[in-house]
C-alpha cells in the first residue's frame, strides 16, 4: 500500500491583501486546496474608540462614529444621536428627520456600491468598480455640499442636523436618482447573468436562517437567507414609517443571493431618497432642522454675535457640553451592513460613562471559520466579499 | 409597549424564580438582573420559551464600576425577531470570578466574550478559545478599565537602525490635560467655597 501524501498547509492571508477589504489577517489551515480552519486575527485597526469616547463630551463623540464604518459615515452618527436623544427625551424636528433619512440612504448607496463592485473585483471583474465609483464620487459631493466634508461629516447632531440643505442641493440629489438606476442596470448587465460571476458565487457560503440567527447576523446576511427582517420596517425610527419601500429577500442564503439583495436594496433606497426630496421641497417639510432646546442645540453664529445669552450658551456648549441624565439605553439603526447599535451608559455628567458600539460586521466576521470550512481556498475571498466587512467598525 | 414588557418581565420572573434578581423597564427597555451562576439557564430559557423567542444575541459587553465590590457589569442584549422585542440581561462579577460562557447557547457569544475578556479581563469559564481579540500581540493590561490611562503605557515606532518596530514607554511632550468645565454655580448647595465662612460669621 503506497504511503498517502498529507498535504497540510498553513497560509497567512493578509494583513495586506487586496481581497481582505482592509487590514485582516487570516490564518488558514488547508488540506490541499480545501479549507479546514480559519482563524481571523483582527484588531490591526483598533484605535480604542470606546475608550476615547468616555473622555469626550457627547458632541465631540459624534466625530468618532464617522470613522467606524467609513464607507457609510452618517448611518453610524445616527445611532449615537438616537441613543443620546432617547436619554435626553428630545424630539427631532420633522425637516431634520427627513434630512437624516435622506443622508442615511445616501450612506446605504455608498456602502452597497462599494461592496457589490469590490465583491465583483474579488472574483475577477474589473469594470464594475470603475463604473460604481463614479457614482460614489457624486454622492460624496452631496456629503460635502451638506457638511463640508466628503467622508467624516459630523453632520448629524444631537437634536437634529447641523445645517439646513440649500434647495439646489435637494434638486441635484433628486436629479441623481433616476440616472443612477441606469447605472445599476449596466452593472447588473455585467454581473447578474455573468457565467463566471455565477460560478464563483452561486451555492457558495450558504447560511441557513437558523444558523444566521444563532451567529447573531443582521441586515443583508439574514435577508439573503429569507427573513424579511429590516429595522426600518420592524422598529421604524425617524420618519421611515411613512416611507414607501419594500424589503428584498433572498431564498438560498448564498453569496449570489446576498449580491442580488444588495442590488435590489439600492433600487429601494432610490425610492426612499426621491420621497425624501419631494417631502423636503413640499410646504410641510419646511421648518427648523435643530431642536429648539437651547440647552442642547448650539446657537447659530449670527445670533451668537448679537445676543449675550446665545454667547454664553455657545461657550458653555462647546466647552463643558450638556449634561445627560443618568441611565442606560440601547439604540440601533439599520446600517447598510446590518444592525448598528449603541449601548450608552450615562452617569449624569457631560461625558458618556460607557459607550459600547455594536458593529454589524463583528458577528459576521466571527462566523468566518464556520462559513469557510470545507470550501476551497478561492472561495474564501468570495465569502469575505459577500460578508461586507469594513475594519473601521470591527476593530473600533 | 412598556406594559407588555413589564408583563413579560413578570412572566420570566415567575418561570425562573430565584435566578432573576429584579426586572425593570426604563426608557421603554426591559432589563433583567440575574444571578451570575444562572446566566446560561436564563439565556436558554429566553431563547426557547414560546413567549420570549429571543433567538439573536445582539451583543455582550462589560461596564466597569471600580468603586463597587463586584466591579463589572456584564450586559447581554437579545433580540426576538419573531415577537419584535428586545431585552437586556445584566449580571455582576469581579476580576477573578468567572462567568459561565454562553457559547453553547449562542454561537455568536464566542467573539463577544473574547472581546469582553480582552477589554476588561472578565473571565468566562467553559469558553473554547478565550484569547485576546482586538489588542496587539503580547499586550498587557485591560484597556477599557477605568483605571487604565487613556494614553496607555507603551508606544511603537519603526527603528531604522534595528530595522524593526520597537516598543517604548509612552513619552508625552505635553502632560495629558483634562479640563474641568463643570460650572461651580450649579449644585452648590451644602458646599462652602473658601472665604464664604466669613460672610456668615459677621
Amino acid at each position: 500500500m503506497p504511503e498517502t501524501e498529507i498535504r497540510q498547509f498553513n497560509i497567512n492571508f493578509g494583513p495586506q491583501h487586496p481581497a481582505a477589504h482592509g487590514v485582516l489577517r487570516l490564518v488558514l489551515e488547508l488540506d490541499g486546496e480545501v479549507v479546514e480552519r480559519v482563524d481571523p486575527h483582527v484588531g490591526l485597526l483598533h484605535r480604542g474608540t470606546e475608550k476615547l469616547i468616555e473622555a469626550k463630551t457627547y458632541t465631540q463623540a459624534i466625530g468618532y462614529f464617522d470613522r467606524l464604518d467609513y464607507v457609510a459615515p452618517m448611518n453610524q452618527e445616527h445611532a449615537f444621536c438616537l441613543a443620546a436623544e432617547k436619554l435626553l427625551g428630545i424630539e427631532v424636528p420633522r425637516r431634520a428627520q427627513l434630512i437624516r433619512v435622506l443622508y442615511s440612504e445616501i450612506g446605504r448607496q455608498l456602502s452597497h456600491i462599494l461592496n457589490v463592485t469590490t465583491q465583483a473585483m474579488d472574483v475577477g471583474a474589473l469594470t464594475p468598480p470603475l463604473w460604481g465609483f463614479e457614482e460614489r464620487e457624486k454622492l460624496m459631493v452631496f456629503y460635502e455640499r451638506a457638511s463640508g466634508s466628503r467622508m467624516h461629516a459630523k453632520y448629524f447632531r444631537i437634536g437634529g442636523v447641523h445645517q439646513d440643505l440649500p434647495p439646489e442641493l435637494i434638486n441635484d440629489i433628486y436629479d441623481w436618482c433616476d440616472p443612477f438606476l441606469n447605472v445599476l442596470d449596466d452593472i447588473e448587465g455585467l454581473l447578474t447573468d455573468n457565467r463566471i460571476f455565477k460560478q464563483r458565487n452561486v451555492d457558495i457560503g450558504i447560511v441557513p436562517l437558523q444558523e444566521a440567527f444563532d451567529w447573531g447576523f443582521s441586515g443583508v446576511m439574514v435577508r439573503g437567507s429569507g427573513a424579511a427582517w429590516d429595522l426600518r420596517k420592524a422598529q421604524p425610527y425617524e420618519c421611515y414609517a411613512e416611507m414607501d419601500f419594500d424589503i428584498p429577500i433572498g431564498k438560498n442564503g448564498d453569496c449570489y443571493d446576498r449580491y442580488l439583495c444588495r442590488m435590489a436594496e439600492m433600487r429601494e433606497s432610490v425610492k426612499i431618497m426621491k420621497q425624501c426630496c419631494d417631502k423636503l421641497r413640499s410646504p410641510e417639510g419646511q421648518g427648523p432642522v435643530m431642536t429648539a432646546n437651547a440647552k442642547v442645540a448650539a446657537p447659530k453664529r449670527g445670533e451668537m454675535k448679537r445676543s449675550m445669552e446665545a454667547l454664553i450658551h455657545h461657550f458653555k456648549l462647546y466647552t463643558e457640553g450638556f449634561h445627560v441624565p443618568a441611565g442606560e439605553v440601547y439604540a440601533c439603526v439599520e446600517a447598510p451592513k446590518g444592525e448598528f447599535g449603541v449601548f450608552l451608559v450615562a452617569d449624569g455628567s457631560n461625558k458618556p460613562y460607557r459607550c459600547k458600539i455594536r458593529a454589524p460586521g463583528f458577528p459576521h466576521l466571527a462566523a468566518m471559520d464556520h462559513l469557510n470550512r470545507g470550501h476551497m481556498l478561492a472561495d474564501v475571498s468570495a465569502i469575505l466579499g459577500s460578508l461586507d466587512i469594513v475594519f473601521g467598525e470591527i476593530d473600533r | 409597549m412598556s406594559e407588555i414588557l413589564k408583563e413579560l418581565g413578570e412572566y420570566v420572573e415567575l418561570k425562573l424564580g430565584a435566578a432573576i434578581r429584579s426586572s425593570a423597564v426604563h426608557y421603554g427597555e426591559l432589563t433583567l438582573t440575574v444571578e451570575r451562576e444562572q446566566i446560561a439557564r436564563v439565556l436558554r430559557f429566553l431563547r426557547d420559551d414560546g413567549r420570549c423567542r429571543y433567538e439573536i444575541l445582539i451583543d455582550i459587553c462589560g461596564v466597569d464600576y471600580p468603586e463597587r465590590a463586584e466591579r463589572f457589569d456584564v450586559v447581554y442584549h437579545l433580540l426576538s425577531p419573531r415577537l419584535n422585542q428586545r431585552i437586556r440581561v445584566k449580571l455582576t462579577t469581579d476580576d477573578v470570578t468567572p462567568v459561565a460562557s454562553v457559547v453553547e447557547v449562542f454561537a455568536a457569544a464566542n467573539w463577544f466574550e473574547r472581546e469582553a475578556y480582552d477589554m476588561y479581563g472578565i473571565l468566562f469559564s467553559g469558553h473554547p478559545d478565550l484569547r485576546r481579540l482586538l489588542t496587539d500581540y503580547g499586550f498587557q493590561g485591560f484597556p477599557l478599565r477605568k483605571d487604565f490611562p487613556l494614553t496607555g503605557y507603551v508606544e511603537v515606532r519603526y527603528d531604522d537602525e534595528k530595522k524593526r518596530v520597537v516598543y517604548e514607554p509612552v513619552k508625552l511632550t505635553q502632560e495629558f490635560r483634562t479640563f474641568d468645565f463643570e460650572s461651580p454655580w450649579e449644585g452648590m448647595t451644602g458646599n462652602v467655597l473658601p472665604g464664604d465662612e466669613k460672610a456668615t460669621r459677621s
